[in-house]
């Protein structure tokens, strides 16, 4: 099931990447390439077997409540590309 | 003075033969005059450098001791740097300098270390030639034609150039690994969870593990002394105790069960290679060691597994890098959309892309099941495997690549080829297991590695391996010339 | 056409724990613009998360309150999607296996009978932070102190059938969230979040329509206005030969109508995957026990208890028990006052009355429940009547002290010395000679209402302090006489 145009525009905007137009015909075949590869996988019988999202299979840790972050708003917005009245600034969203 | 490992420098700190500012002062100069034919440095922190080695001095005047106190090293780019650009070989974050510390960096700076750089890498560590850099391709010491191997390689070049004795590294996919075959180095992924990834720049959570990169197992072992531990900001790090690795280096290989798993020689491996893995195992055996043939079934799986499970990852990792906190921003963005895609189209490079692009994909409505959730079933096959594996042997030795370094620009033109130059690092990622690779020989002049796997938090057992290998072979002592 | 409504809620309550769900920042709220937004809040690269113990234990207390299976075994998703106030480009969020599963919440309805709401699931997730729409310079401003305020997200099965008894369960539902101590219930404060799934079918078809979602209420008043409102519409667009359409729709309260909402436009692939730097949650027996332990009494337990203990009746028992903090003034007032139905009366009646005339909740009564009751104590022990408590009442909601204190300063003790009752009824009839001719002349039927204007007159020469008691029997005994 290769991936023509229109699919890559769609994986592009859902990743909000902005392709170059030029670039289009490049990338889809390396996608088609990759998922060529990957899709290998779907020959291997993996009936009854359980997915492991972590090698260690370990259980997660809970942190106490406790507020242990001070505020440091000025270091962390020195390297934010706008900022005004302590607050990151975007185009217009609208609702 | 740039050809001693850090052991060495150790003990001429000790024994007060020159002083760190010396040391420090002697490499930064070394790395000014040569660095410029390897490109293996994104940033060189000169002042840093001279106030840390300064700093290690006094501690040391003070009676302070430590293997690490005073020793310079480098950090791969994408271990955050506090005030200090952390770019992950980026466009995305030439501008970024990281308001803290990574574990990594800080558990090493207390330690004493002196850190003289950043080094360059495959942006966001997605690479295995070291050619995706924002700041160029980083070219291997051993052949400045030849890639360094990735995405480690600035960590690896470095370190191989002799600009300085160890640098940490991350490996996602065999990124440590890899390029420490291909420039010579003995090079360490860890079990994964036994070092802190705060701090470190996310490719894919699941797979990444930082470790030392240095020219001796030795090396190794007292660098990952500095790395390793439980960290409380990350979830996913082990709450084992550390063991003390120096010490593991000397115990006898005699009796090591030592499994060759048959897969490993399949078509694509170079002959050259395969030879040498087999007289690295003869090396082995001389010191006790038993080899035994082992299965892993699975193996032809791992990188179409693990080219789902990474970019999936990744593709949501990554979409932070949205131009409103930090990074890169686009000229005049219109609207909102138009913010995230330029600055996400033009802030990474292609390569990020297309993996972004792939792992979004794989977790879209309707192909979550057959990509993302395959991918994870055949990771828990390819983990089965390693556990049957190890109740029969005590390690796993095989190739660290398939090939030896390529020549820049040789595998550009499909990005597959150079996918295929992970097979047999990506499976320790997968399982989550401790892998080393070691110099193991010469094929015309450019270095093979062998690649050592072991049970988890037997990352001891891998050092002790290759330091008994390395008592009795000279690959690992031998310099590119010219550096 | 006779139409159905149908509606299901998402409820989103914030939890009361002092710091975030995945971060040591505070999670107060109105402070400085991203002052409480730290390096994971911000989602800086290479931050990780670590999970909060408390929210954890909250969202457990939760699902033992609606008799939930427990997830001892969930699991943190990301939920992948662009917007400026979700700083990783993803939330953390629970998808296959949330920490709730299926459970259920009893809501009384006007006409008294209980209606059992089938709740889906509930699941921890972190709060988003704030898109500020003032004009900065022609752009957005985003505060991220919010970015990672625990939530737990409650989902109802699709059971209610009217904009009234959607009311009714986020009611009782924030009366239980408050009970249990987990959310403030602040919903100006957006504490407790409400998007209403509405859809409408023709009385008697089994499927259900298209829905659509009305996002962000946040007020009891609102819920019952939009839905009303979207209900309408949505049976109009069909009556006039259209089709709803699945969207999410914003309710605006000054024109009662919704919208689409504009960013909700394109169809969503949110792509969520279990969050690789969380594992699973391991919910032990021994947690679950210990959690359990910590229950307080809950609404229908309440509810019985006064019921037996004190022998109220259903309706006044369920109106005390639903909220916890009018609960607990109730007892603390019968624990001084000894009488139960008394003190239930003026909790209901005169306190609720004051309460309602100020515009404040019970936690902030201009009366306390201590003052109440030693006031209710005089009514008890006979040293105030029972109109005199209003003016004592009246009293101490202008803070004039305690019930003691002004029937002293006041002079309004209940006069019971029989001498002075009779000197002041010998007065009073003396002024008032011919009403007593007539009264004694009348018959037995008329002389009722007579009487009760001598014991009005007798009330208003004593200025309401003579123990009425005292001044019937005496009155009756002079009149007979």
């Amino acid at each position: 099931m290769a991936l023509d145009r229109s699919d890559v525009e769609k994986i592009a905007h859902l990743a909000r990447l902005g392709l170059n137009d030029a670039d289009i015909p490049r990338t889809t075949e390396a996608l088609n390439s990759i998922l060529g590869l990957v899709d290998q996988m779907q020959a291997v019988d993996t009936t009854g077997i359980e997915p492991l999202a972590h090698p260690l299979e370990a259980s997660q840790r809970l942190r106490e409540d406790v507020v242990s972050e001070a505020n440091h708003r000025d270091s962390y917005q020195a390297i934010a590309p706008a900022v005004e009245d302590g607050l990151y600034l975007v185009p217009k969203v609208i609702d | 003075m740039h050809q001693m490992t850090l052991a060495e420098i150790a003990r001429g700190l000790a024994d007060k033969k020159f002083s760190s500012e010396e040391l420090t002062r002697s490499l930064l100069a070394r790395i000014a005059q040569l660095d410029p034919q390897i490109n293996s440095f994104i940033s060189v922190t000169l002042d840093l450098a001279i106030t840390q080695a300064q700093a290690a001095d006094a501690r040391r005047a003070a009676g302070e001791t430590g293997a690490l106190l005073g020793a310079p090293l480098a950090h791969k780019d994408l271990f955050c740097t506090k005030g200090i650009r952390t770019s992950c070989a980026s466009k995305m974050l030439d501008n970024f300098k990281a308001p803290y510390d990574a574990t990594v960096v800080a558990k090493l700076a207390a330690a004493g270390t002196v850190t003289l750089g950043k080094t360059n890498m495959d942006e966001f560590a997605m690479g295995s030639a070291n050619e995706s850099s924002h700041y160029g391709a980083v070219k291997n010491p051993w052949n400045l034609e030849h890639v360094p191997g990735g995405s480690s390689g600035g960590s690896a070049a470095a370190v191989a150039a002799r600009l300085l004795p160890a640098a940490t590294g991350t490996d996602t996919g065999g990124s440590i690994r890899q390029p420490a075959a291909l420039t010579n180095l003995t090079g360490l992924k860890p079990t994964y969870g036994r070092v802190s990834r705060w701090g470190m720049i996310a490719y894919a959570s699941s797979l990444d593990q930082a470790g030392p990169m240095a020219r001796t197992a030795e090396d190794c072992a007292l660098l990952l002394q500095g790395m390793a531990g439980f960290d409380v900001n990350d979830s996913t790090s082990i709450d084992e105790p550390v063991p003390d690795y120096s010490a593991s280096l000397n115990g006898s290989l005699q009796g090591l069960r030592i499994g060759v798993p048959k897969e490993y020689f399949s078509a694509g491996l170079d002959s050259r290679i395969a030879d040498l893995v087999m007289a690295s195992v003869e090396e082995l055996k001389k010191l006790g060691a038993v080899v035994k043939e082992v299965s892993l079934p699975n193996l032809q799986h791992a990188i179409p597994a693990y080219y789902v499970i990474a970019p999936a990852e990744a593709s949501s990792n990554l979409s932070r890098f949205d131009g409103v906190r930090f990074g890169y921003r686009c000229e005049d963005p219109k609207d909102l959309t138009d913010l995230y895609k330029r600055s996400r189209g033009e802030g990474f490079g292609p390569e990020v892309q297309r993996r972004i692009m792939v792992g979004a994909y794989a977790l879209s409505a309707g192909y979550y099941d057959a990509y993302y959730l395959q991918a994870q079933k055949i990771r828990r096959l390819i983990k089965n495997d390693f556990m049957n594996a190890f109740k029969d042997v005590d390690v796993i030795l095989g190739p660290t690549t398939p090939n030896p370094a390529w020549k820049i620009g040789a595998k550009n033109a499909d990005p597959i080829s150079a996918y295929l130059e992970d097979f047999y690092t990506i499976t320790a990622n997968l399982a989550g297991l401790p892998g080393l690779s070691m110099p193991a020989g010469f094929a015309d002049g450019l270095p093979v590695g062998v690649q050592l796997l072991a049970p988890y938090f037997q990352e001891g057992r891998l050092l002790n391996v290759a330091h008994q290998y390395q008592l009795v072979t000279d690959w690992h002592t031998r310099s590119p010339e010219g550096f | 056409m006779q139409w159905e409504v149908v509606i299901g809620l998402e409820i989103h309550t914030q939890l009361t724990t002092q710091s975030k769900i995945f971060s040591g920042s505070a999670t107060t709220f109105g402070s400085e613009p991203n002052t409480q937004a730290s390096l994971v809040d911000l989602g800086m690269p290479g931050t990780l998360p670590v999970l909060n113990k408390e929210a954890v234990q909250m969202a457990v207390k939760f699902g033992l309150a609606i008799d939930a299976e427990i997830g001892q075994h969930n699991v943190f998703a990301r939920k992948n999607y662009f917007y400026p106030d979700l700083p990783k480009g993803y939330q953390i969020s629970q998808m296959e296996l949330p920490i709730v599963g299926k459970g259920h919440l009893d809501i009384t309805l006007e006409d008294g009978t209980i209606k059992r709401i089938g709740v889906t699931r509930a699941h921890l997730e972190e709060d988003a932070g704030k898109s500020l729409h003032e004009d900065y310079s022609g752009m957005t401003g985003i505060d991220l102190n919010r970015a990672g305020t625990p939530l737990l997200e409650i989902v109802s099965e699709p059971d209610m059938r009217s904009a009234k008894e959607a009311v009714a369960y986020v009611k009782a539902m924030h009366a239980l969230v408050r009970y249990l101590g987990i959310c403030d219930g602040n919903m100006a404060e957006g504490s407790l979040r409400c998007d209403c799934n509405v859809s409408v079918r023709p009385v008697g078809q089994v499927e259900f329509g298209t829905r659509c979602e009305i996002k962000n209420v946040n007020s009891f008043r609102f819920i019952e206005k939009a839905i009303n409102s979207e209900i309408q519409r949505q049976i109009d667009l069909i009556e006039d030969g259209g089709k709803v359409i699945q969207q999410t729709r914003l309710y605006d309260p000054n024109t009662n109508e919704t919208r689409a909402m504009r960013s909700k436009e394109e169809a969503n692939d949110y792509r969520y995957f279990p969050d690789p730097d969380l594992l699973p949650v391991i919910i032990e027996d021994s947690f679950l026990a210990q959690t359990r332990a910590s229950l307080p009494e809950l609404p229908p337990q309440k509810r019985e208890r006064f019921q037996s203990q004190f022998g109220l009746s259903l309706y006044d028992a369920s109106v005390l028990a639903s909220s916890r903090e009018q609960a607990d003034y109730f007892e603390q007032v019968v624990g001084i006052a000894g009488d139960a139905k008394l003190a239930a009366n003026w909790v209901m009646v005169e306190l609720g009355s004051l309460l309602n005339k100020q515009g404040v909740e019970i936690d902030e009564s201009p009366v306390s429940a201590e003052q109440l009751g030693g006031m209710l104590k005089r009514i008890t022990d006979n040293t105030i009547s029972g109109k005199i408590a209003k003016m004592v009442f009246e009293a101490m909601a202008n803070g004039e002290g305690n019930a003691d204190e002004i029937i002293e300063k006041r002079g309004l003790k209940q006069v019971t010395d029989t001498g002075a009752i009779e000197s002041i009824l010998d007065d009073m009839l003396a002024a008032n000679a011919e009403q007593v001719e007539q009264y004694r002349a009348a018959d037995e039927a008329k002389r009722g209402k007579m009487f009760g204007f001598f014991v009005g007159q007798a009330m208003k020469a004593s200025k309401g302090k003579a123990n009425p008691q005292q001044v019937n029997e005496v009155l009756k005994r002079k009149l007979e006489g």
